[in-house]
């Protein structure tokens, strides 16, 4: 492996923010959409949002529905695994401990799959969406949330790399075991730590 | 649902063997890559540059060669206050060892056998320019279809590939003509020139700008090719 890179100081990001996990960027006010999918353009008079695998009371809310459980909002950074990472976003929605305190997951359930209305799916361990990590969301900026960026709600687990903040979620089903997602299955890592720089299946 | 095997991929060197660079647009890198495993067209690889105090900053490019070439081909686009691009453009000379680590991506590929149509926005060419080459060699272009959308001809990365492949190029800025000597007027693909592509295509591919994905999406749902069949890749930010 070679050393460092000849003539690279990187002298351009120098003073780099402690914010930034390693091998990020800030991309300033911009926000790269990606996705694999083409976007779907989501009825709110037709969503729903539901909890289900192992719990007690699964559960469907509409969107009316949705708005009777307490407001939560998210004030900090997002990190994508193609390196960007964005500073000091608002998103509004609620959290997800609200949806779960509701449909209460039965002592088994160890991991959950979030599924898009595209189908898009991926994986997360219990502990990383509940204890107030993660939200259901519907606003940024104070603003609804657009098509292109997974409106109008999308899952937001910011702790995360942001393929794991499933856009047009729709389902949340709790399981007793690990089982890959989208991504997960296509190259990219089960869990996914910016921090720990967990951005491909092979990494620690 | 995939057509490419798992692969665990780690760091490791890749030597510069070829460099060129086209005006202040893109430069093109041939890597020579230690311990490689074989990429499937459309499968991207990361770079990352090491300053000498640690610091690093990584990109992802996609692969253009074919999965036989004994190089691995990048072309890279590049981007004002582009950190790696930069770089890559203004700095990397042959010889130079630089870290990278791929193939990466298992679901924008093609395993050389769907029919498919790709439609590319600039930069958006250089997977198809891969899955093209395999085609070529494993003698089945007839799978493959290609649309190539840039302002001009100039600024379409390889053009005279995609022109010699039989693509379709949309330019927007100027009129182009074909190998067959028809001209077409310069205008965004439209909806009409898909829907005659796309006929008995099982997938479709498109690469670009958020913006150029989210127009080829209208304009392939009009051609009637099914949104579930599209697989996306997108680059580059948004307002």
């Amino acid at each position: 492996m070679a050393g460092f890179t000849r003539g690279f100081t990187g002298g351009a990001r120098r003073g780099a923010d402690q914010r930034l996990p390693p091998g990020q960027y800030d991309t300033g006010s911009g926000w790269p959409v990606l996705s694999a999918e083409l976007t779907p353009q989501v009825d709110l008079d037709a969503w729903t949002m539901s909890i289900d695998g192992l719990v007690e009371k699964p559960t469907t809310w509409d969107w009316p529905g949705i708005h009777t459980l307490p407001g939560s909002s998210y004030f900090g950074d997002i990190h994508c695994v193609t390196t960007w990472t964005k500073f000091d976003t608002t998103f509004s929605g609620i959290s997800v401990d609200s949806l779960l305190q509701v449909a209460r997951p039965t002592p088994e359930a160890t991991h959950v799959m979030a599924t898009s209305t595209t189908g898009y799916t991926t994986n997360l361990p219990i502990e990383d969406i509940t204890g107030g990590k993660a939200w259901i969301v519907w606003e940024f900026d104070g603003k609804p949330l657009t098509a292109e960026h997974g409106g109008p709600v999308r899952m937001l687990v910011p702790h995360l790399y942001f393929w794991k903040s499933a856009k047009w979620i729709t389902r949340i089903t709790l399981m007793d075991h690990d089982e890959q997602g989208f991504w997960e299955r296509n190259g990219y890592h089960d869990r996914g730590d910016p921090w720990l720089e967990q951005r491909y299946q092979g990494d620690a | 649902m995939s057509e490419v095997e798992a692969v665990a991929s780690s760091w490791t060197t890749g030597t510069v063997r070829e460099i060129e660079r086209f005006g202040d647009s893109y430069v093109k890198l041939r890597l020579e890559v230690a311990n490689r495993h074989d990429h499937v067209p459309g499968q991207h690889y990361v770079v990352r540059l090491r300053a000498p105090d640690g610091y690093t900053a990584q990109r992802s490019y996609s692969v253009a060669s074919d999965p036989a070439d004994p190089l691995i081909e990048l072309m890279v686009e590049c981007l004002p206050r582009g950190e790696v691009s930069s770089f890559l453009h203004e700095v990397a000379e042959v010889g130079d060892e630089l870290e990278v680590r791929g193939p990466i991506g298992r679901w924008f590929v093609w395993g050389g056998t769907v029919p498919s149509i790709c439609v590319a926005g600039g930069s958006g060419v250089v997977p198809f320019v891969s899955m093209m080459r395999y085609a070529r060699r494993m003698g089945t272009e007839s799978a493959l279809t290609v649309v190539a959308s840039a302002q001009t001809r100039v600024r379409l990365p390889y053009v005279e590939d995609l022109e010699e492949f039989g693509a379709l190029i949309a330019l927007t800025r100027e009129n182009h003509v074909d190998g067959t000597g028809a001209e077409r007027v310069a205008a965004h693909i439209y909806p009409d020139e898909l829907a005659g592509l796309s006929n008995g295509v099982e997938r479709a591919y498109v690469c670009g700008s958020a913006g150029f994905v989210s127009f080829v999406g209208r304009s392939l749902g009009e051609a009637g090719v099914r949104s579930d069949v599209v697989r996306v890749e997108q680059f580059g930010p948004t307002g």
